[in-house]
């Protein structure tokens, strides 16, 4: 299993090094700069500026000097928020979008898990096709539909939460935007679960255990609920990126000061270290999201051996 | 479907009796599947609202009405979905968006089917070294985070409908290159394919002519799901003021614009969302109807 890990983690090192590349040459070779405003500034400062930021630098010098800072932890300064390192600003933001992030993605697991087992118990009765019905509804509603939805109801017109904000992450303010980001990744864990769940309860050991007696309350959290969490942890790889590309617009919805604000920010600012510090960010995210589930996935399954 | 791989599917399609082959096997079952049906039914007719609609709507998309600014649906007026905050006809505006959308969407499914085929295809029927460098490829790019790239590609180079469906299509092909490689292994080592190499047939006919049509099942099913998934990854980019620009519209626009008025004008979010949401729905649908009437196994 170390092994395993350390030649995933060595499997990775081409992916970022493409991430680094990519958000480099893609942000570097678009029309217009950092000191492009609308006050024309004169030559000799903006020679100035762009010599200590190295931008007067041919730019695979400069990619190379961006890579070894990098590899030493440090993203650069950032062009706009001036004295703020971009790692500061990574990190200012972190907690906060993984608070968000990670309270979705736990909240998708278990509530989706939970009605699709549901759902599957029940399998063609009324509460499954309420279920089914509501994940299709779920999946077809994009989250940032469903913000806007919830905000007029629970925030306006009920008045039961805050509509925007996030204070210090309370249960009342950090509710709407969770759930917003939630609700479709639950959708889909509850149409997986399901799926998974019928197979798994027509499986033989199944039938083994209901033959030597065993109370279906057991049958199911013990045996069947095992079986069918495999391919919703597979799925939380995936899950976990889109509820971090999501958290992008629930950020700006709900003016939530994440990592996804500044991504946006600097995007539009053409803050160039800011930018691909937070792209390398969320790549590494996602990578160790998945190295993660794979491992999980092992422990789950005794059929998968790592070597 | 063992005498449909004798010839490719489509010809195979015409030549056996009827009730007998894959496709109008499947076409049968598909028939039963009343969701599917239904959904098919409903999609059709947006679509058809979407072509026709905005030329027969009472009020034209552009047409701005400085007395009726974020007025509510009222029949009599013929604004039948309101209007939004520069004052123009919504129910116009809609249809139009949902021209964009679906247009963008299902050119941007034709992007990634051709390069995802292609690449599948091709990596599956050759196999040995090239496929191990062209799939560790997709494996590679596929941890890439794409949708921020895609986000810095429509700020950095502007946002034309070209440039939108060119960068959906292109970040959406990985799993078609998955799907169609696997079925290309499975499909090399048959019969047909032997007896097309020992008549002298060249490597691209071969792909082009016998692997590819038998690979339409899953293709198909597969595109189904990606239409709505791009149409979504689309709003996604409208609703951060990234996607199509004025004077064009997608539902993706109206739904931002509708978002930031939606304490005060609730039907500029509802109508472009419910219109949204409805083909999503359909189309997820319709795709879940075709992968059980084309693939009997899973069902």
């Amino acid at each position: 299993m170390l092994n395993y890990t350390i030649r995933r983690l060595v499997g990775a090192v081409p992916t970022l090094f493409l991430i680094i590349a990519i958000s480099f040459f893609m942000v570097r070779s678009a029309p217009g700069g950092p000191f492009d405003r609308e006050r024309v500034v004169p030559a000799e400062i903006k020679a100035n500026l762009e010599r200590v930021y190295h931008l007067d630098e041919p730019l695979w010098q400069q990619f190379l000097r961006y890579m070894g800072s990098i590899l030493q932890g440090d993203f650069g300064p950032s062009f706009k928020y001036k004295d703020f390192s971009v790692t500061e600003l990574i990190w200012q933001g972190f907690p906060v979008s993984a608070q968000l992030g990670g309270a979705a993605v736990l909240l998708s697991a278990i509530a989706g898990v939970a009605l699709g087992a549901l759902a599957a118990l029940n399998q063609n009765g009324r509460l499954d096709g309420i279920l089914m019905a509501g994940a299709m509804t779920g999946i077809a509603i994009p989250n940032f539909v469903m913000a806007p939805l919830l905000t007029l109801v629970l925030g306006v017109y009920l008045s039961w939460l805050p509509v925007g904000g996030w204070g210090d992450g309370g249960l009342r303010q950090a509710t709407l935007p969770v759930l917003a980001l939630a609700l479709p990744q639950v959708a889909y864990v509850a149409r997986l679960t399901r799926g998974s769940m019928i197979e798994v309860l027509g499986a033989n050991y199944i039938r083994t255990a209901r033959a030597k007696g065993l109370p279906e309350r057991l049958t199911i959290t013990r045996h069947a609920l095992k079986g069918a969490m495999l391919p919703v942890v597979s799925y939380l790889g995936p899950a976990t990126a889109a509820v971090i590309t999501g958290s992008v617009v629930i950020e700006q919805i709900f003016g939530i000061p994440g990592i996804g604000r500044y991504f946006v920010q600097g995007a539009l600012n053409r803050d160039y270290t800011l930018v691909m510090g937070t792209v390398i960010f969320y790549g590494v995210l996602i990578i160790l999201a998945n190295l993660l589930v794979d491992l999980a996935y092992g422990l789950l399954d005794p059929k998968v051996r790592y070597d | 479907m063992t005498e449909a791989h004798a010839v490719p599917a489509v010809e195979a399609a015409a030549l056996a009796p009827a009730g007998r082959g894959l496709w109008s096997d499947a076409w049968r079952r598909l028939r039963r599947n009343r969701a599917a049906i239904a959904a098919s039914v409903v999609l059709a007719l947006i679509a058809v609202a979407a072509i026709v609609g905005p030329e027969v709507a009472p009020h034209a998309i552009d047409a701005i009405y400085w007395d009726r600014v974020d007025a509510p649906p009222d029949f009599a007026n013929g604004h039948y979905f309101g209007t939004e905050s520069n004052g123009r006809d919504l129910f116009a505006r809609t249809l139009f968006g949902g021209r964009v959308s679906l247009a963008l969407g299902i050119a941007a499914t034709l992007v990634s089917l051709v390069i995802g085929v292609g690449w599948g295809a091709i990596a599956g029927f050759i196999g040995g070294r090239v496929d191990a460098i062209m799939m560790r490829t997709v494996d590679i790019l596929y941890a890439l985070p794409f949708m921020f790239f895609v986000i810095l590609l429509m700020v950095y180079f502007g946002r034309e409908p070209l440039l939108i469906f060119v960068a959906l299509g292109a970040v959406s092909w990985l799993d078609m290159a998955r799907i169609v490689r696997g079925q290309a292994l499975s499909l090399k080592r048959r019969e047909f394919i032997e007896a097309a190499r020992a008549a002298g047939t060249g490597t691209g006919a071969i792909i082009l002519r016998h692997i590819v049509p038998n690979c339409l099942g899953p293709v198909i099913v597969f595109a189904t799901l990606t239409v709505p998934q791009v149409i979504l990854l689309e709003s996604f980019l409208s609703f951060l003021g990234l996607g199509v620009r004025e004077p064009m519209t997608s539902w993706g626009v109206l739904i931002a614009d509708g978002a930031r008025r939606v304490e005060t004008a609730w039907w500029q979010l509802v109508f472009p969302s419910a219109f949204l949401a409805a083909t999503l729905f359909c189309l997820n649908f319709i795709g879940d109807g075709l992968r059980d009437a084309l693939d009997p196994k899973d069902r």
